[in-house]
């Protein structure tokens, strides 16, 4: 379980240049298969180490990228998404900052394997001090012929260019990612046409996570099949985890799918237990977008079988008392939060970054917020929950992209595992309209 | 790689008011030179970026108008896309503008208290800028830097485990321009194109 492959060489000085990176064996998989495999073969290859994409959605990569367009007459595009503007999530941030060279690496390899000759990284116009960093790292790559035309004398030609976001969190949504790249609004599109046919420019595009891309180069060396032995089942390989909220060591971590969620939250390897010595009330485990789980049926399944980090376990139980594992943005909450003010929050959150274009999602997001707002200062009407409920199974499933289900999860997952916290708010106007009232448990 | 030229007489023609230097020009052409040659309004988000640094930190209408001329494409294209991003100010900002996050997991680690905590000092709230120009405080969304919570950005660098002691020392360096020596936890690039 405490296999590395992606933050294998974190630790060694200078992981972040050329030099040294190639020294650790970076780059093999470019020579190999520029030399030795035809792009069918990429392919064929990712199909078999199953790897899902890293982003939230967990689709198989391989099975994207058989997609693409490969008649059309029009140039083919990979672009990164780095946008990871996801509360909870900063594992690509991570990657990016510390190992540039793993994401251009891999990036080579796909680029090959989809006939793409020229990519795009998007990434979030917050992170400034990332786009030095590929910048510089790519120039590197380009000066050592790994980059640019001709690549180590085999005729193939790839040009990777940084596209900096400017601060919208549905700009992660792929295709308002593209809309961004061609220089728009994020709107997200209406699918079908899928990029894999028509995406940027209206060209056949495929959009990956940083973390599917930067795994692509290790999976060609070790090989798909033993990639694919890595893991849990339909869950293979490893997954990096970015810890946050009450936990004594948040950060990114790299597990082995399979690993159990009780010893990722308590093992001093992993996030070492709650901080302040705080007993644990919820988590969050894939992004703020996901269900939130009450303690027990994080730690076990409503069966009473132990939740792992996987795809499935996580899942288990469906929405009644499962989640999802998604992008991997894993918060935690102690005793002392107040459910309702996180709910508040995060709704807000998608209130703020809806792009207006449904009306559900447009207009929900903001009654949600509304209402939220008057449960949690005290204000609550005895109705209120239920017009939560309502307002939320109105807007899932009914807007373009998923950000309206986004929003609508986090509502309803609360309401369904923490129902009597709201009730107390309405019941109990005078405790909550105490600023800083945290979790009501001790009022009741 | 061959460079976009632009096109200056067209420039001269709807006489505008704001011009970037030549380094920037340059500049801005390699950044058009990314995108294929009929889809340099791709270029729109960087260029904005550029604009905004070079031209006093905010997009003024000149400015906007002056970035479409440059990519050849209409005002509108530009207001539409400008007021869209929350990175994109439309209004004068101070030198330095604060960002500070509010979401969820900042929020569970003291983030609610350090962005109370920078209005009570600053005297400003959200979205104000101090009498003296220095300071612009806005709240903002999740900066993806949540597992250092609390966090911030001023300008381009990121601020992070914040406490009020931090915030205070943080505050004083940016005042006495001695920007110099960053405080622990801060990272930063000072080029990023
Ligand atoms: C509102 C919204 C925001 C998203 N944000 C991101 C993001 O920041 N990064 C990301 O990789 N995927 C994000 N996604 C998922 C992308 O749409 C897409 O599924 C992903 O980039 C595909 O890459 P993958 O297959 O490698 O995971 C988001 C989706 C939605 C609906
Ligand atoms: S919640 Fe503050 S950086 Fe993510």
């Amino acid at each position: 379980m405490d296999r590395q492959i992606l933050l294998e060489h974190i630790a060694v000085p200078g992981i972040e240049t050329f030099d040294v990176f190639r020294s650790k064996g970076g780059y093999n998989a470019v020579a190999k298969v520029l030399k030795e495999l035809s792009s069918e073969d990429v392919v064929a290859e990712i199909k078999k180490s199953g790897l899902r994409g890293r982003g939230g959605a967990g689709f198989p990569t391989g099975l994207k990228w058989s997609f693409i367009d490969k008649k059309s007459s029009k140039p083919k595009y990979l672009v990164c998404n780095a946008d990871e503007s996801e509360p909870g999530t900063f594992k690509d941030r991570y990657l990016m900052e510390h190992l540039p060279h793993q994401l251009i690496e891999g990036m080579i390899v796909s680029s090959y394997a989809l006939g793409v000759n020229t990519a795009y990284i998007y990434v979030r116009g917050e992170f400034k001090y990332i786009i030095g960093i590929l910048n510089k790292a790519l120039r590197e790559t380009y000066s050592n012929g790994f980059l640019g035309n001709n690549i180590l004398g085999t005729g193939y030609n790839l040009d990777i260019h940084v596209h900096p976001g400017a601060g919208a969190y549905i700009c992660g949504e792929e295709t308002a990612l593209l809309e961004s790249l061609e220089g728009k609004r994020g709107n997200p599109r209406i699918k079908p046409p899928f990029p894999a046919s028509k995406g940027l420019y209206d060209s056949p595009t495929v959009v990956n996570n940083v973390e599917t891309l930067a795994v692509v180069g290790p999976i060609i060396n070790m090989g798909g099949e033993k990639y694919a032995s890595i893991g849990l089942g339909k869950s293979s390989g490893t997954k990096l985890i970015s810890a946050c909220g009450n936990i004594n060591k948040p950060g990114v971590f790299e597990i082995e799918m399979g690993l159990p969620v009780e010893e990722f939250i308590y093992s001093q390897k992993y996030c070492g237990g709650i901080s302040n010595n705080k007993k644990m009330k919820a988590v969050i485990p894939g992004g703020s977008s996901v269900p939130i789980l009450p303690a027990n049926l994080i730690l076990k399944t409503a069966k009473g079988i132990p939740r792992l980090l996987t795809y499935e376990s996580l899942s288990e139980g469906g929405f009644e008392t499962g989640t999802m594992l998604g992008s991997g943005g894993f918060i935690v909450y102690d005793e002392d939060t107040c459910i309702v003010r996180n709910t508040w929050n995060l709704t807000r959150f998608y209130h703020h970054e809806s792009c207006g274009q449904c009306s559900p999602c447009r207009e929900g997001t903001g009654w949600m917020e509304k209402v939220l707002h008057r449960i949690e200062t005290g204000e609550g009407r005895s109705h209120d929950m239920d017009l939560l409920v309502s307002i939320a199974s109105k807007i899932e499933g009914n807007t373009i992209c998923p950000l309206g289900d986004a929003a609508a999860w986090p509502v309803a997952s609360a309401i369904r595992h923490f129902r009597n916290e709201f009730e107390f708010h309405v019941a109990h106007p005078e405790i909550v309209k105490i600023k800083d009232h945290g979790s009501i448990e001790k009022y009741t | 790689m061959p460079g976009f030229k632009i096109d200056h007489i067209q420039y001269k023609k709807n006489n505008l008011k704001v011009e970037f230097s030549a380094d920037t020009l340059e500049k801005v052409e390699k950044i058009i030179a990314r995108y294929p040659a009929e889809c340099r309004k791709s270029a729109l988000l960087p260029v904005l970026h550029i604009a905004q640094e070079e031209f006093g930190g905010y997009l003024s209408v000149d400015v906007m108008d002056y970035v479409a001329v440059i990519l050849g494409i209409q005002y509108i294209e530009v207001y539409e896309v400008a007021t869209f991003y929350s990175q994109f100010y439309l209004e004068k900002t101070g030198k330095y503008v604060i960002e500070v996050c509010r979401t969820g997991p900042c929020a569970i680690c003291g983030g609610e208290k350090i962005s109370e905590y920078l209005q009570k000092k600053l005297k400003i709230s959200d979205g104000e800028t101090t009498s003296d120009g220095l300071f612009t405080l806005r709240e903002v969304e999740c900066l993806g830097a949540c597992g250092y919570a609390p966090a911030m950005q001023i300008n381009t660098e990121f601020y992070e485990h914040l406490t009020v002691d931090k915030i205070d020392t943080i505050l004083d360096l940016l005042t006495k321009n001695t920007n110099t020596e960053k405080p622990e936890g801060s990272r930063w690039t000072d080029k990023f194109f």
